[in-house]
């Protein structure tokens, strides 16, 4: 409980993200939602569209329509020129706004639709004009439907947003994807109660508004309307402008990264820096993100960023790739590969010991053997990528069942027997904690993962920022990241990532 | 209040030219002429689908005619822009039509509020003496009063721009027979002390004949008789004229039955 406190109180800056996206995506549906319905309530046509639309935009699961304004943003670089940020608060805005129309604009159309048809010609007969009849008739008799659909698009976006997270938007998402990465309940529940806490003080809000608008009270709807702006207000002076000097590291979505993310943030810090953390993002976001600016460092892996960007699939042996991946970076993308860590970061397919002794299997070939009977569980984005195909068409792995679990279920998937063999990393702390054998890769089809440190072509320049973090090269080694990882990764005792990053730091002579 | 210079009927004040309307082809008014002298009141009488409404609503454009043109005070409805127009006339809305989310007195200053005239106080008394309400229903809200007040308080509507034609489209349809009749008595004292032009569409023949001075009788898009009340029960107009007043006669007769049989 006191866990819960703590994360609560620290979540001030997350709330402020929040509370200021939210708004923002919701003052944009409003807006957008208002015109259209006008538009829609004179021509059947526009409101035919318009509804199915939004229907539409409501059926795609709001983390994807998230993820899916990346390659569109991207692509209108074209048209608005590089400088049109791709992650971050922008995408999320636009996405929020779509997910925040269909109730404004439904509830705006219904109501205008079950208007008394008296009422509407009587303000014809008195002499309005199409303006004097919006503005004295059709928009007062609407107000409290169209804000009870506002009070459901803000629910609805509060809790969206919290997803916002996946493509870098600070939210109190954050806390929810990095507890549930590493396993720390107290801080999903902290972000949980932050996000709800927000969406019932809004929903309260705008219901008194929705109240004032019914009963025809102006001050209750002009306090509602204070409160929430005043919320808003103080949310933006909370937030800090961030200074342009402000480095900005990125981490995929499990412990190992936030943990490097914060042991290069900590050097900067001590260098002088100001360091920023955008966490949880996806393995493709992450390279688009660096060459793009969005964010200034991440940590990434030989073998991943040779299939995933350079689209290879062959396997010219460790240093040979790595000497590619940097001339092609410096040559394609401008962004400089500034070393490797020192440990591999690998995925490997892992059963446990007693299973894998009972079966007889040490190498993928044995396994291929066993594999019809046998059910594989992979992260959520194992079975898509193109190591896994190599390496089931190298051996010809074909399982009786393949199933998907996030990253931090899976070893607790093989422990309790929901999946045989699990596709595993190298580096992670539970693979001896969990007593797991890593099925031998005899024909070297899995590509080598050394981890690398990637700095973006701008922040690149910074001969300063490079110098402060060279000495992590070669620093790292895998039985000490194996250990930070389980520091964060087990249930008793657990450290933050920022706690395992400084003990890391310790251990490794800084 | 206007008070015209002369309380006797004079040339024509309204006048419809060879007017059509017709709604996906089915003609709800066909060429149809007919002229309206100032001061008269007219009732407009027939079945439901017989184009009375239709007609009435050419006056203030609420539905412009396909084909000829109306002529009111000199000059062709369309020439001026609806809005305008419409603050012009008085109009009385069949199921009353009051904003709901306005007050009595704002719903009764509309007409000059829209005109950029705010009406006084004074005002909004004196027009809710005129339908005979006292002042404190100023601050009342439609829903709190009652279906005869609230068809008072489209009356008083209708008459706060001063307009010099009052168009009623089945006014008085949806009140119960007592209120309705004595609805009906003031708005024919008000047409005579405003020195109105007035035109009702009702279908009830009674009412056309007890209140109006003239009596149209539309069937299929036409005016079939066009009579004084008292010609009408003398018999003339035609069949379906006689037909319409046929209804209220025999009941006027049967209850005269019954009197004599007490």
């Amino acid at each position: 409980m006191s866990d819960i406190l703590t994360h609560l109180a620290g979540m001030g800056d997350k709330l402020s993200a929040h509370v200021l996206l939210a708004a923002a995506a919701l003052a944009l549906g409003i807006i957008t939602a208002l015109p259209l319905a006008v538009w829609a309530s004179r021509s059947p046509p526009v409101s035919r569209i318009a509804l199915g639309f939004a229907s539409l935009v409501q059926t795609i699961p709001a983390l994807a329509l998230l993820a899916l304004f990346f390659p569109v943003l991207l692509s209108l670089r074209s048209v608005f020129g590089e400088g049109l940020p791709t992650l971050g608060f922008l995408p999320a805005l636009l996405a929020l706004a779509l997910y925040a129309l269909l109730p404004i604009l439904r509830n705006a159309v219904t109501a205008r639709e079950h208007m008394a048809g008296g009422v509407l010609e009587a303000a014809d007969g008195v002499g309005m004009t199409r303006w004097q009849k919006l503005r004295l008739v059709e928009a007062p008799l609407a107000a409290p439907y169209i804000m009870a659909g506002i009070r459901t698009a803000a629910v609805w976006t509060i809790g969206a947003a919290t997803l916002s997270t996946t493509i870098g938007q600070p939210s109190l998402g954050d806390p929810i994807f990095a507890g549930l990465q590493t396993q720390n309940w107290a801080l999903v529940l902290a972000g949980c109660i932050a996000s709800a806490g927000l969406a019932m003080v809004a929903d309260a809000l705008l219901g008194a508004v929705e109240r004032g608008f019914a009963r025809r009270k102006r001050w209750l709807v002009w306090s509602g309307i204070a409160l929430a702006l005043a919320g808003v207000a103080a949310a933006g002076i909370a937030q800090r402008p961030t200074t342009g000097d402000t480095i900005v590291i990125g981490a995929k979505n499990f412990s190992e990264q936030y943990i490097l993310a914060r042991l290069i943030g900590q050097r900067l810090e001590s260098a002088g820096y100001s360091v920023e953390y955008r966490d949880g993002l996806g393995s493709a976001v992450v390279h688009q993100a660096l060459t793009s600016g969005g964010i200034d460092i991440s940590v990434d892996y030989t073998g991943t960023l040779w299939t995933n960007q350079l689209g290879r699939s062959d396997n010219p042996g460790r240093e040979a790739m790595y000497d590619e991946l940097v001339r092609w970076e410096r040559e394609s993308t401008g962004t400089l590969v500034l070393g490797q860590l020192g440990f591999e970061n690998a995925y490997a397919l892992a059963m446990r010991e007693d299973r894998a002794a009972a079966l007889g299997i040490e190498t993928l070939g044995d396994l291929a053997r066993a594999a019809p009977r046998l059910t594989i569980g992979g992260d959520v984005e194992f079975f898509e990528r193109p190591e896994w195909i190599a390496v089931r068409s190298a051996y010809g792995l074909d399982f009786d069942r393949q199933r998907n679990f996030t990253s931090t279920f899976l070893y607790d998937a093989l422990t309790g027997g929901e999946a045989d063999v699990i596709s595993a990393y190298t580096s992670d702390g539970r693979v001896a904690a969990d007593r797991l054998r890593i099925i031998e890769d005899t024909k070297g089809a899995f590509p080598s993962y050394d981890a690398l440190v990637l700095i973006s072509p701008d922040a690149a320049k910074d001969a300063r920022l490079v110098a402060a973090l060279e000495p992590l090269v070669g620093a790292i080694s895998v039985e000490a990241m194996r250990e930070a990882n389980l520091s964060v990764d087990r249930l008793e005792d657990k450290r933050s990532p920022a706690q395992a990053a400084r003990t890391l730091a310790d251990k490794i002579g800084f | 209040m206007d008070q015209p210079a002369s309380p006797t009927p004079t040339g024509p004040h309204l006048r419809f030219e060879n007017v059509s309307r017709s709604f996906a082809g089915v003609v709800a008014v066909a060429a149809t002429d007919c002229a309206i002298a100032q001061g008269s009141f007219v009732a407009l009488v027939g079945a439901s689908g017989s184009g009375k409404s239709t007609l009435l609503k050419m006056v203030n454009r609420l539905g412009d005619p396909d084909q000829g043109r109306v002529i009111f005070e000199g000059r062709d409805v369309r020439d001026a822009p609806p809005a305008a127009l419409r603050r012009r006339l008085g109009y009385v809305f069949q199921g009353v039509g009051l904003f709901p989310h306005m007050t009595v007195a704002e719903n009764i200053g509309i007409g000059p509020r829209l005109a950029g005239k705010r009406a006084s106080a004074e005002r909004i008394a004196e027009l809710l003496e005129l339908v005979e309400l006292e002042p404190e229903y100023a601050v009342r809200m439609p829903h709190e009063l009652s279906g005869g007040q609230r068809q008072r308080i489209g009356v008083a509507r209708a008459l706060a721009g001063n307009p010099h034609l009052l168009l009623m489209d089945e006014p008085f349809g949806a009140l119960d027979p007592v209120t309705r009749d004595g609805l009906g008595k003031r708005v024919r004292l008000l047409h005579e002390r405003l020195g109105l032009t007035t035109i009702m569409v009702t279908h009830d023949m009674a009412e056309a004949l007890l209140l109006a001075d003239r009596v149209l009788v539309m069937d299929g898009g036409r005016i079939v008789a066009d009579e004084p009340p008292q010609a009408l029960l003398a018999g003339a107009g035609g069949d379906i004229a006689q037909g319409l007043v046929a209804v209220p006669r025999e009941q006027a007769a049967a209850l005269a039955r019954l009197d004599a049989a007490r």
